[in-house]
């Protein structure tokens, strides 16, 4: 008797490794597509819709970087407002120095960036609750240290200079086309990061984490990476909100709202997806032109339905319609393909909530 | 002389930052969850006790004997739904569920109640009245209360954990929640338990709190769960009586700040975490690793 | 008596724990597939096979840690394929279970007494184990960290006796123990069934099962090879069923694939 196991092998000639299903370019074309009539969007509509789509795309920035740290590196920040808040008060420094706000906005990304790697030192040894925590009173203590600043406002806050002379209508332009950039480079910019190395080893490092750094990857390099990335892109989010509000104040700037709204955001849009956050911040732009008056009703109901999909839909709105349609629009797993046919259920999925 | 009052209020408070502090120390030990939402319930059952002295005029410190049960059984209550049910699902889960509890908790205080700030008066000599040492030393008696029933509550933690059937249950399964079903306990019941014990001492801490200063809807969250995790830090995970010295040590350090200058209390009390954190992670007593 | 294909047991009598054609899956791999086996109260069966054969999945499944993908589990004659894992050991099913697993921050009294807890009634308490392994009296205050494999080898079976199983389940008792250890511990078997239990049991040193064992179950990459007692089947059937390598044509060879 022996115990010869049948199988039926393919030579591995017939298999290819794709990185998407249909023809990713056309994706590409429709984004673009995209992008340059948004780009044409402040001469054809009123200023009010302008300044809520800027709105949509600061949450949509730091949607999409607290979805890099959880959903793809396991870093689950509730303190990213830190980040929010010193990017603002790099553009008011900056401002205050002469500098145009809008050129400030980069440094701002960069310098709060920068800003990250002693807050990671700091918190990096923590497991995923106290780290957590950790985050929030990391940006607790920056506010308080900020505040005692009355340079640069103190306590109460100060007016965001460098705009005097500006036309009205030509700053909402600036601010809206800014703020497009900015989304822009932050969903390019974590599209091609996942897309290369670092997305593999975060995978890796998902999946089993001892085998992972066994097999050479640098998995608190990568993690330290992705926490800068998402520092700096939560700085830029917080220099443009300080540019379209005009003005910087301390409680506005650090409130722990921002993380609320970019978590629940992520959540109900559907987590370790980069569409993920383009759905839900569609749904929170939705829910906060319905409630406007209603100030603390929109964040009750985020909550509940961000907790209600955490317990009962962990994919979230956009995991439903790719669970249903198989639809990628930002591809950044692996598919393996059989000649001919349809590709088979060798996904390389990022992490799941 | 100034100082030696900043340090023994500190001491005292710490008291208090102990016993918001063991709870979230006691869930995270047993079950492995940081409840975001601890500080929020601590000012629920402080706003609980304002309303039920509201509508039904009973002595205040009759309040604690409502709300502290109440919310004990809510802790259960909640555990064994929507807290089980995101443990069964990963850590972000149970982030996130207690997160967004902490956020519709305090929104919804913040819609029905405003932002005010509410204090528990009690029109008792206890509260407003204060003892001398010598004749510059100046101690408030409901500090030296709260500073007592922490420490009698710690007591009894401590007894619960070590002699009784529910608390050596709860240190099994903490230890190993599969042998401890191999024994015939069900974890999820001990879990429940533990919840309820995390619940009714931040409830007992923020009645106390609500007598000692004021609420508001965002003080569950910038005071109390910050204070109640940097208590923890600074004095290491695992040990209730190094919670009751990480208390004291920020209540200390934070009366300090005030004496600098009032507005760096909050944040003498942070810094000095932040240097627990760097250079000791551990905390003053440590008891197993925490990373 | 022939090595019985099926876990059939010819003689009739009712068994007292009983698996049907369990499949068990981690993940995608199957762990185990189609396992049938009963075991009559009083014996002591054995299921051996090498690493990664099933034997541990197979005791968990038992016990209630892990679903089956399909087929049952029946105790004293009822269906406990859906019951939870502490609802068997209250009902009598209870495991030591692999690498002892104490409670380390409790001591060893403190770990009888949490096995104590939801305890059977029945003829075991702390104070009968302590009777049985004298020196656990003097030490039941020491954090079981300090004691060495042998000794928490004992008080993770004093632990499940104070609950009063009607099965008890050894896994792997030998794994990081000395030989003369190990041959101390199964010698006390007999003192502990003495009692009117029934045991199940995994073991890798082959040699060890056979000497306890009143019953032989092996396993091979989740499927069963050789079932029968130790008298009935010889060293080279035990050796191919392990290692599955082909065999000479034999009477009463391992059953044919297909069939276990």
């Amino acid at each position: 008797m022996s115990l010869v196991t049948e199988t039926t092998a393919l030579p591995a000639e017939r298999f290819r490794v794709t990185r998407s299903r249909r023809n990713v370019a056309w994706t590409g074309v429709g984004a673009l597509i995209v992008v340059v009539v948004l780009a044409y969007f402040p001469y054809i509509v009123y200023s009010g819709t302008t300044a809520i789509l800027v709105q949509a795309f600061i949450v949509l920035t730091m949607a999409s970087m607290w979805n890099l740290l959880a959903g793809y590196a396991g870093l689950v920040s509730v303190g990213q407002q830190a980040f929010v808040g010193l990017g603002a008060y790099f553009v008011l420094i900056l401002a205050l120095h002469g500098t145009s706000p809008f050129a400030a906005l980069p440094v701002a990304a960069i310098g709060c960036g920068v800003a990250a790697l002693p807050m990671w030192w700091l918190v990096s040894r923590l497991r995923s609750g106290y780290f957590a925590i950790a985050t929030w009173v990391l940006a607790a203590t920056t506010m308080l240290i900020i505040e005692k600043f009355s340079s640069i406002g103190g306590g109460t806050g100060m007016p965001l200079p460098g705009f005097a002379g500006l036309d009205p209508t030509l700053l909402t332009a600036y601010t809206y086309w800014a703020g497009l950039a900015v989304t822009v480079v932050a969903l390019v910019g974590i599209y091609l990061l996942l897309r290369g190395r670092l997305g593999l080893v975060l995978t890796a490092i998902r999946d089993d984490e001892a085998a992972a750094r066994s097999s050479g990857a640098r998995v608190g390099l990568a993690r330290m990476l992705v926490f800068v990335v998402a520092g700096a892109g939560c700085g830029a989010a917080g220099a443009l909100l300080a540019i379209s509000q005009l003005q910087v104040q301390p409680g506005a700037v650090f409130s722990v709202q921002f993380t609320a709204e970019m978590a629940f955001v992520t959540i109900i849009g559907g987590l370790g997806t980069i569409e993920g956050p383009i759905v839900g911040t569609a749904v929170y732009m939705i829910l906060q032109q319905t409630l406007a008056s209603y100030n603390a009703w929109y964040l009750i109901i985020l909550g509940l339905v961000a907790i209600v999909v955490t317990l009962f839909a962990r994919r979230g709105l956009w995991g439903l319609v790719d669970t249903h349609l198989n639809v990628r629009l930002f591809p950044v797993g692996y598919y393996l393909r059989l000649d001919e046919e349809r590709p088979r259920a060798l996904r390389v999925l990022p992490r799941r909530g | 002389m100034a100082w030696v009052n900043a340090i023994i209020q500190g001491v005292l408070v710490g008291g208090l930052y102990a016993l918001f502090a063991c709870g979230l120390s006691l869930m995270f030990g047993v079950m492995k969850v940081v409840n975001l939402a601890h500080g929020d319930l601590a000012v629920v059952a402080g706003y609980l006790a304002i309303g039920v002295i509201t509508v039904t005029h009973i002595p205040v410190l009759w309040s604690f004997l409502v709300v502290v049960p109440l919310m004990a059984v809510l802790g259960y209550v909640l555990q064994r739904t929507i807290l089980q049910g995101a443990l069964d699902r990963s850590v972000l889960a149970t982030l996130m569920v207690t997160f967004g509890l902490s956020v519709v908790i305090e929104n919804g205080l913040l819609q029905f109640f405003t932002a005010n700030s509410r204090a528990i008066g009690t029109g008792l000599a206890l509260v407003s009245g204060s003892f001398s040492i010598g004749s510059q030393i100046q101690i408030g008696y409901l500090l030296v209360v709260v500073f007592a029933v922490a420490v009698i509550v710690l007591l009894g933690l401590q007894y619960f954990l070590s002699a009784t059937k529910y608390g050596r249950l709860i240190r099994a399964v903490a230890d190993d929640r599969e042998a401890a079903q191999l024994a015939g306990a069900d974890y999820r019941h001990v879990f429940g338990i533990a919840a309820a014990i995390a619940f009714g001492t931040v409830a007992l801490g923020g009645i106390a709190y609500g007598m000692y200063s004021q609420l508001q809807p965002t003080t569950g969250t910038d005071t109390i769960l910050l204070f109640a995790f940097a208590a923890v830090v600074i004095g290491g995970l695992g040990s209730l009586w190094g919670t009751l010295l990480g208390g004291v040590v920020l209540g200390v350090a934070q009366q300090i700040g005030a004496q600098i200058s009032i507005s760096d209390e909050t944040l003498a009390g942070f810094i000095v975490f932040l240097a627990v954190l760097a250079l000791r992670p551990q905390g003053l007593i440590s008891r197993g690793a925490q990373s | 008596m022939s090595p019985e294909p099926n876990g059939e047991r010819p003689d009739g009598a009712a068994p007292l724990l009983e698996v049907r054609d369990l499949v068990v899956h981690h993940g995608q791999l199957r762990a185990l597939d189609g396992i049938s086996l009963r075991v009559l109260p009083g014996e002591v069966y054995a299921i051996i096979g090498a690493n990664g054969a099933g034997k541990s999945t197979l005791l968990r499944t038992i016990v209630g840690l892990h679903s089956p993908t399909a087929g049952s589990v029946f105790f004293d004659g009822k269906d406990v394929t859906r019951v939870r894992p502490e609802r068997r050991a209250t009902r009598g099913i209870v495991m030591v279970p692999e690498g002892r697993r104490l409670f380390e921050s409790l001591s060893v009294e403190e770990n009888l007494k949490v096995g104590a807890t939801y305890s059977r009634p029945g003829p075991w308490t702390i104070e009968r184990v302590y009777e049985m392994f004298g020196w656990m009296r003097e030490r039941r205050r020491q954090p079981t960290a300090q004691l060495s494999g042998g000794e928490q080898q004992t008080v993770a079976i004093g632990r499940a006796l104070v609950a009063n199983p009607r099965v008890l389940l050894l896994d792997e008792l030998s794994l990081g123990l000395a030989p003369v250890v190990v041959q101390r511990i199964y010698g006390m078997l007999p003192q502990i069934m003495a009692t009117g239990l029934t045991v199940l049991l995994v073991e890798q040193d082959v040699s060890q099962a056979l000497r306890v064992a009143s019953h032989i179950h092996c396993l091979l990459e989740g499927r069963t090879t050789l079932v029968g007692t130790p008298a009935s089947i010889s060293a080279d059937q035990v050796e191919a069923a392990y290692f599955g390598l082909a065999s000479a044509a034999a009477p009463g060879a391992a059953p044919e694939e297909g069939e276990a």
